[in-house]
């Protein structure tokens, strides 16, 4: 076999076990990420869609955020303005995540039975108040 | 100030817009004075583009909070370093940057490349004029950083907390000098396609450039990983964040086009390749440049949405489209010169790290886009996070490490058992007494342990090469232990700064590996009592908190938590870890609260304190405590791998033009002369 050959070999085994780690990694590890309306048709289609990993791009209600008196654990809720969904989350939260203004939040964890949602980790965009009044008296 | 420097994008603009409309219509040829108008054209996109610079940070030195950009990234009380650097701080700042860098590599292109490579200039001069009248038109119509505010606010927002970093100050502008450089590269690419000039005289012209870009774009990248290590505090330095990863897209295929030039260089194949790739890498640094400017995919780094994320999706289509269908148009004139002769050459083993490198590359761009894919094709949004690229990449990077050894050693076209035998018993000795030392000493982790056994292999290469380096000098030359070894790496700059960059390399994979063996805890403390935590090293710390105390400074109002660590009974000092709100000189707050990390760094591991906040104000503490193994060597593997950059491009001595004759086997002859590379 000529050495070019030998290399196209090489060369397919290599791409292809880096399409099959990739594949794997997808459905390993992959989540669904969804608003929490997706989320509510979805636990309707499919009851059993619960204790499944995935997460929830959000609005946290402002008002609802509930913090234990030593900031390790939080509950509130999060909605997109048709749903709400309870959440609680065990651990320290980022410096982004106030109870100010309606912040955007991902959180990533699982749906109980029980509908409340529990986090195992809690992303905050900024509310960036500054931006939205530099944007307004833009327009005037 | 702001009509000066809205006046000077407009000529900018122009300029490039004649520049590349005469490169590219081919009417210079034969006219000396339209031809020199092309290069004066670059010199003056420059000056105009200067002027623009000059302007904007005018407004921000003087406090101009009618400009917008100003209002929004300074305030009055924000430290005069920070101001400066606000230029690069938002979107359309950084825009403008930008297209300063930019038009100044491309003057010294036109300047500084020998004139043997003349014909190629006016096309790339067409090229790097194309992209900055890009740059501009953007900033003109979508992100004009001279607009004005209907009112004047008494004070602007001033910078975002996790930006008053010193880190900061340099770690956009580097990587952005890495993206920028970049085009100078492809513009050399497209210019040899377009001229037919197409043996290897474009990739000699841009040697310095891609190693230039490729340095910047390492440092850029460390330099993040440090910022994110010290200022966001979540304990680590990489989290696959899609802009982490946008930096890191072209670095990869950067890293496979240097590598593999060599083989264009000295056997005369992949030249269809090596023009795939650098364009290639030059799309994908267009391309973060749009991830991070668009919001399309959520990251913590993303500017503040807006349309600039469509102008960077047009010109991606379009340079994509025109770059990859010249290329197709000079495709039969690409043909290699000679096929591969065997598996167990250089060449192979160079093919193979490139396809793993495009491998890494591709997989982290799928991971990056899965979010967009798997709605698109699904209509659901899945998304992938670090477990993914973790568990894809840390295998891929294993065989890339093994391969950094291999490469540089087996021989060119055909290797013999005998040199397989020579080049690899030591190193493959040394891999193996590492791994029996690992297992010896009760580590258990697969992949740390394959890394550090690589790691191992691959340090025995390298030493195995200075040592023989050394002593071939010594028996040459009679010269004495240090003094060998800095001729040898003097006269063989590029080679033996390589070695020194793959040094670095694998100190990245000697620390990434410790990050396996993470230890944290979260604690709520009262005053005086304490926690104790062990490291991986077996060392015991003891963590007492001291107390929190309250106090302003410049802009911002601090509450610092301080700890009294015990190491092994031993008592360490102080640390301290603060929680910040800042506020203008009205005494606002600004942005959200933000934390200043504790840090204690040592050879063999990191004890990093994070103050999460006190208990209904009192002076109860809730910390995290991190102790992160080898980091260290993260940031010392970074100047290694700075340095053998620096060695490798430093001119004169060691660049000798390439003959064929080296590309042969055995070389231990040719290394004393010194002219090996």
């Amino acid at each position: 076999m000529k050495a070019g050959h030998k290399f196209l070999l090489g060369a397919a085994a290599i791409v292809a076990s880096v399409g099959f780690l990739i594949a794997e990694g997808v459905k390993e590890t992959g989540v669904y990420f969804l608003t929490p309306s997706e989320l509510a048709a979805k636990t309707q289609a499919d009851p059993t869609f619960y204790d499944v990993g995935l997460k929830i791009g959000a609005k946290v209600v402002p008002g609802s955020v509930r913090r234990a008196p030593d900031n390790r654990e939080i509950d509130f809720k999060v909605s997109d303005g048709t749903k709400t969904y309870p959440v609680t989350y065990r651990g320290l939260a980022p410096d982004t995540f106030t109870d100010v203004n309606d912040i955007e939040v991902i959180v990533e964890g699982r749906l109980g039975r029980d509908g409340v949602f529990r986090a195992t980790e809690v992303l905050a965009k900024c509310g960036s108040r500054y931006d939205a009044a530099y944007n307004k008296a833009k327009k005037a | 100030m702001t009509l000066l420097g809205q006046f000077a994008l407009w000529v900018a603009l122009l300029l490039g817009v004649w520049s590349a409309a005469v490169a590219f219509s081919g009417r210079w040829q034969g006219r000396e004075e339209l031809r020199g108008s092309i290069s004066g054209a670059v010199y003056g996109t420059f000056a105009a583009l200067a002027v623009a610079a000059l302007a904007l940070w005018k407004g921000l030195v003087t406090h101009d909070f009618n400009i917008e950009y100003v209002a929004a990234y300074t305030s009055r009380n924000l430290p005069s370093g920070y101001i400066v650097s606000a230029l690069w701080a938002g979107q359309k700042g950084s825009l403008l940057f930008w297209a300063l860098v930019l038009s100044l590599f491309a003057s010294l292109a036109q300047l500084l490349t020998p004139r043997r490579y003349a014909a190629l200039l006016p096309y790339v001069a067409g090229v790097t004029s194309a992209v900055t009248a890009f740059f501009v038109c953007t900033m003109i119509f979508a992100a004009n950083p001279f607009e004005r505010l209907a009112f004047t606010p008494a004070d602007g927002r001033g910078l975002n907390p996790q930006l008053q970093n010193p880190g900061m100050m340099i770690h956009p502008p580097m990587l952005y000098l890495g993206y920028i450089s970049i085009t100078i590269p492809f513009a050399f690419a497209v210019a040899a396609l377009l001229s037919r000039s197409l043996d290897t005289g474009w990739i000699h012209a841009i040697r310095k450039w891609t190693l230039v870009s490729w340095l910047f774009l390492s440092i850029g990248i460390t330099l993040g990983m440090w910022w994110a290590y010290v200022e966001l505090g979540w304990g680590g330095y990489w989290a696959w964040d899609p802009v982490e990863n946008a930096s890191l897209l072209p670095w990869l295929t950067m890293t496979a086009f240097l590598h593999s030039v060599m083989i264009q260089e000295k056997r005369g194949m992949l030249k269809r390749w090596n023009l795939g790739l650098i364009i290639g890498t030059f799309l994908l640094s267009i391309f973060g440049t749009f991830i991070t400017r668009s919001g399309v995919i959520a990251s913590v780094h993303s500017f503040t949405q807006s349309n600039v994320g469509y102008f960077f999706l047009a010109f991606l289509a379009v340079s994509g489209i025109l770059a990859f269908t010249l290329l197709y148009t000079r495709w039969p004139s690409l043909r290699a010169e000679v096929q591969l002769d065997s598996m167990l050459s250089r060449e192979a083993a160079f093919l193979f790290n490139n396809l793993l490198l495009v491998g890494v590359a591709f997989s982290v761009l799928w991971g990056t886009l899965f979010p967009i894919l798997s709605e698109l094709v699904k209509g659901t949004k899945i998304t992938v996070g670090p477990p993914f690229f973790n568990r894809v990449n840390i295998p891929i990077g294993l065989l890339l490490l093994a391969l950094t050894g291999v490469g540089p050693l087996i021989a060119w076209r055909k290797a013999s058992a005998a040199n397989l035998r020579r080049q690899f018993t030591a190193p493959v000795a040394a891999g193996l007494v590492t791994l029996t030392g690992l297992l010896a000493s009760g580590m258990r982790d697969f992949y740390a342990i394959m890394a550090l056994a690589l790691a191992g292999f691959v340090a025995g290469t390298i030493v195995q090469e200075f040592w023989r380096g050394v002593r071939a000098r010594r028996r040459m030359h009679g010269e004495s232990v240090p003094l060998a070894f800095t001729r040898l790496i003097g006269r063989n700059r590029r080679r033996y700064g390589g070695y020194l960059v793959h040094v670095g390399v694998l100190i990245y994979f000697v620390a990434f590996s410790g990050m396996a063996f993470k230890r944290e805890m979260e604690a709520t403390l009262k005053p005086g009592q304490s926690v104790q935590l062990q490291s991986p090293f077996g060392h015991t710390y003891t963590l007492t908190h001291m107390g929190v105390s309250q106090f302003e400074a410049l802009n911002r109002v601090v509450s610092a938590a301080t700890v009294s660590v015990m190491r092994d009974g031993k008592s360490e000092g102080l640390m301290t870890s603060e929680k910040r709100q800042h506020v203008d000189s009205f005494k606002r707050p600004t942005f959200e609260p933000s934390t200043e990390v504790g840090i204690r760094s040592g050879l063999q591991e990191d004890l990093y304190i994070t103050y999460a906040g006190s208990v209904n104000g009192t002076e109860e503490a809730v910390y995290r405590f991190t102790i992160n193994p080898l980091v260290w060597w993260l940031w010392f593997g970074g100047f290694v791998l700075v340095f053998g950059g620096v060695v490798t491009m430093w001119p004169g001595g060691g660049q000798t033009v390439t003959s064929p004759r080296r590309a042969v086997a055995g070389y231990e002859v040719a290394l004393v002369g010194g002219d090996r590379e």
